[in-house]
């Protein structure tokens, strides 16, 4: 494939999915093995250019650059100060200026990062834009399931909670289908969003049955201003309803695997028990195949196309 | 001054006839078979080409007053004249609004200062199109006001709207209504549906439209009020329509070209060139809108020009401007559909002459003796390119770039003087 950048999961195939797994697979274990490998980007500049706020993604790009010997600059840009969209050309031509090689963009509007890649001379990683997509996320995910499984194909994964605005489900929607995994969603009908039976995923709005004979479960964070937008009544509801607890988990294979992008809410989208459980939760297994995954995907950039 | 346009196809109501029209003091003095050689006639050479009268654009957006770093009226009429385009109703909701009828009158007098196109003004349904109060419509209307709408916003309160066609009747007067419900149309970007939702976009679903339809005929029944429905977009909405007419109600609709011509598969990634206010819809609805403009359902095609400039499109989807330049392409992409068939010649420059004139009360859009000589004479074989950048006037948001159309403008004659061509 040739791709520059890397924008989502949409443009991607199976076997550049799975090379880049595989190329994360060795940076887990030199990661572990406390080894680096800080000539390969030695003299590139990474930019984390964030227009929303986020510790852990930008802290995992931030580690991955520098493990491959990259020069890492954060920025960050509050949208609410400055004049939106002047500020995102203005930041590409200033960019550009600095002779940035790995771009990597958080924005609070899906496809802001298409837009900055169309001006910009670097390479541009979408680190979450809008209710668009969250490529590194999915791709993180994918490595933590084929880890855990021992493959990335014929599962069924339950996706659940705030379908409707997360980025998180999109791209793991598309990557774990394009997989060859069974991949459902389940929400109240207003956090689903329209049509979504056409991406080839089954729709459930009950846990119990959405949850029923899962491989994998995945909660994502609800943004605790729908709840002023009507789309539910209340956190209480909401979770009585749709919060994983070990009862709702209990439905889902003895063995299946709790998943969540974070940073969690607990109480609202997943029990505390449920969590911390330490056979059945690869959350803070996720943090560590993130770094893994994005030095992957800078490595593969850096080099050329995905 | 006299002009002799020879070897035409003269475009009437009753077909395609080979002929000559000749123009004398701004009017048609003749037209026919043969019209011999009158004395110091210029004589225009057509080879086959058609002539049919000057476009009437029912609704364009023109950046004057409040937006003229978009486009002035000045601009806006150079790419009238270029495509065809001779009389143009222009929508109010400017900066200010067009709700005074000193404001009416600074409209026409800027059409008639420039004389190359007619302005015909609409006015606002509410003042400053807030959707708070009604506008004056009898000051409005006698200042030339040719009807009263609120552009590119829905009169929203039902309350309001119920008053404003029960008012505007006692005029004789419509008001034309954005058919959106706003309660679920505000926010959204594109229509919703499995694009949307990969494209992490918020939608407007498109009943937003059929309530909102359904909703005004109620209304224009209870009151007797005529209304009309600006740029319709779905099928659903065309079927509410022709059952409305059916029935006898004074309800009229019209579309434009994007929502014929393009689905919303133009969107692309993230194109903020095919964001249009309503949406670009999904495939079924284009079908839709064409089989309604075949049977008659659509009374007029309108341009729905909205110039832009680059700085109000090129913004992450959600925040960038909707809408798209449409004076120049009007009549090439309707006549694509000529092309393929699904409207004969005629009926489609009826859609774009005849049937908006007589919406608008113009005596213009049929070619008649001693009418003003409005004319447009274009070739509908020639192709040209669509390009971003060199289309004429200011606005330059197409959202057709790069696409080559067949049907060329050739001239443009506005009262017998020549303005393009």
């Amino acid at each position: 494939m040739t791709n520059r950048h890397l924008l989502g999961i949409q443009g991607l195939n199976p076997p550049a999915i799975t090379s880049l797994l595989d190329l994360a697979e060795n940076y887990v274990l030199l990661n572990r093995s406390g080894k680096t490998q800080r000539d390969l980007l030695r003299g590139r500049t990474l930019i984390n250019l964030f227009f929303e706020d986020s510790t852990r993604t930008r802290t995992s790009f931030e580690l991955a650059g520098k493990r491959l010997g990259a020069d890492v600059i954060n920025m960050s840009v509050s949208t609410s100060s400055v004049t939106k969209g002047e500020t995102l050309l203005d930041t590409a031509a200033t960019l550009n200026a600095m002779n940035c090689d790995l771009l990597v963009v958080r924005h609070n509007q899906s496809g802001a990062p298409a837009l900055l890649a169309q001006k910009v001379d670097a390479s541009v990683i979408n680190a979450g834009d809008g209710t668009h997509e969250h490529p590194t996320q999915a791709l993180l995910d994918a490595l933590t399931i084929r880890r855990r499984k021992g493959r990335l194909d014929g599962l069924t994964i339950a996706i659940c909670g705030d379908i409707a605005h997360s980025r998180v489900a999109r791209s793991n929607m598309l990557l774990l289908s394009m997989m060859g995994n069974h991949v459902r969603v389940i929400a109240p009908p207003t956090l689903m969003p329209a049509e979504i039976g056409a991406l080839g995923v089954s729709v459930y709005n009950d846990m119990a049955k959405g949850l029923a004979g899962a491989d994998i479960v995945m909660a994502l964070r609800l943004q605790k201003e729908r709840m002023n937008t009507g789309l539910i009544p209340s956190e209480r509801e909401f979770f009585a309803f749709y919060g994983l607890n070990a009862e709702k988990l209990s439905h889902a294979k003895p063995d299946a695997l709790v998943m969540h992008p974070g940073p969690m809410n607990r109480g609202v989208e997943i029990d505390s028990a449920v969590a911390d459980d330490a056979v059945r939760s690869v959350i803070k297994e996720q943090v560590e195949m993130g770094v893994a995954v994005r030095m992957a995907v800078l490595d593969t950039l850096a080099r050329g196309t995905i | 001054m006299i002009t002799l346009i020879r070897k035409v196809r003269l475009a009437t109501p009753d077909g395609l006839t080979a002929g000559e029209l000749l123009v004398q003091d701004g009017k048609i003095a003749d037209f026919g078979a043969s019209l011999g050689n009158p004395d110091g006639a210029e004589i225009v050479e057509a080879h086959g080409a058609i002539l049919c009268p000057g476009l009437v654009d029912m609704r364009a957006s023109l950046g004057e007053p409040g937006y003229e770093y978009r486009e002035t009226i000045a601009t806006a009429a150079q790419a009238a004249a270029a495509g065809g385009i001779t009389s143009i109703a222009v929508l109010p909701d400017t900066k200010p609004a067009i709700d005074d009828p000193a404001l009416v009158r600074f409209i026409r007098a800027r059409g008639e200062e420039i004389g190359t196109v007619s302005l015909i003004p609409y006015a606002a349904a509410t003042r400053g199109c807030k959707g708070e109060e009604l506008a004056e419509y009898g000051l409005l209307k006698a200042e030339g006001a040719v009807a009263f709408t609120d552009g590119r916003k829905a009169v929203a309160s039902i309350r309001l709207m119920r008053n404003a066609l029960a008012y505007a009747s006692g005029f004789g007067a419509r008001i034309v209504q954005h058919p959106e419900d706003p309660g679920l149309a505000t926010g959204g970007a594109v229509t919703s549906g499995a694009r949307a939702t990969m494209m992490g976009l918020p939608g407007i679903p498109a009943a937003a439209e059929a309530i909102m339809v359904a909703r005004d005929i109620r209304l224009a029944e209870l009151t007797g009020g005529a209304v009309h429905f600006a740029h319709i977009t779905t099928a659903e909405a065309c079927g509410l329509i022709r059952q409305a007419k059916d029935k006898g109600l004074h309800v009229t609709c019209d579309t434009a070209p994007p929502y014929f011509d393009l689905n919303e598969t133009a969107i692309g990634d993230f194109r903020t060139y095919a964001k249009f206010s309503p949406p670009l819809r999904v495939e079924a609805d284009r079908l839709g809108i064409l089989a309604a403009l075949a049977d008659g359902t659509i009374d007029a095609i309108a341009s729905d020009h909205q110039p832009r400039d680059a700085d109000d499109k090129r913004l992450p989807f959600a925040e960038a401007s909707s809408g798209g330049a449409g004076l120049a392409t009007l009549l090439a992409v309707t006549l694509a559909q000529v092309q393929a068939g699904t409207l004969g010649m005629i009926q489609a420059l009826a859609l774009l002459t005849e049937k908006p004139a007589k919406w608008l009360g113009l005596d213009a859009g049929v070619l008649r003796k001693n009418a003003a000589a409005d004319l447009c004479l274009f070739h509908p074989e020639r192709s040209w390119l669509v390009e971003a950048g060199k289309l004429p006037g200011k606005a330059q948001n197409t959202p057709f770039d790069g696409r080559a159309l067949e049907g060329q403008v050739l001239g443009t004659w506005k009262a017998g003087r020549r303005v393009f061509g």
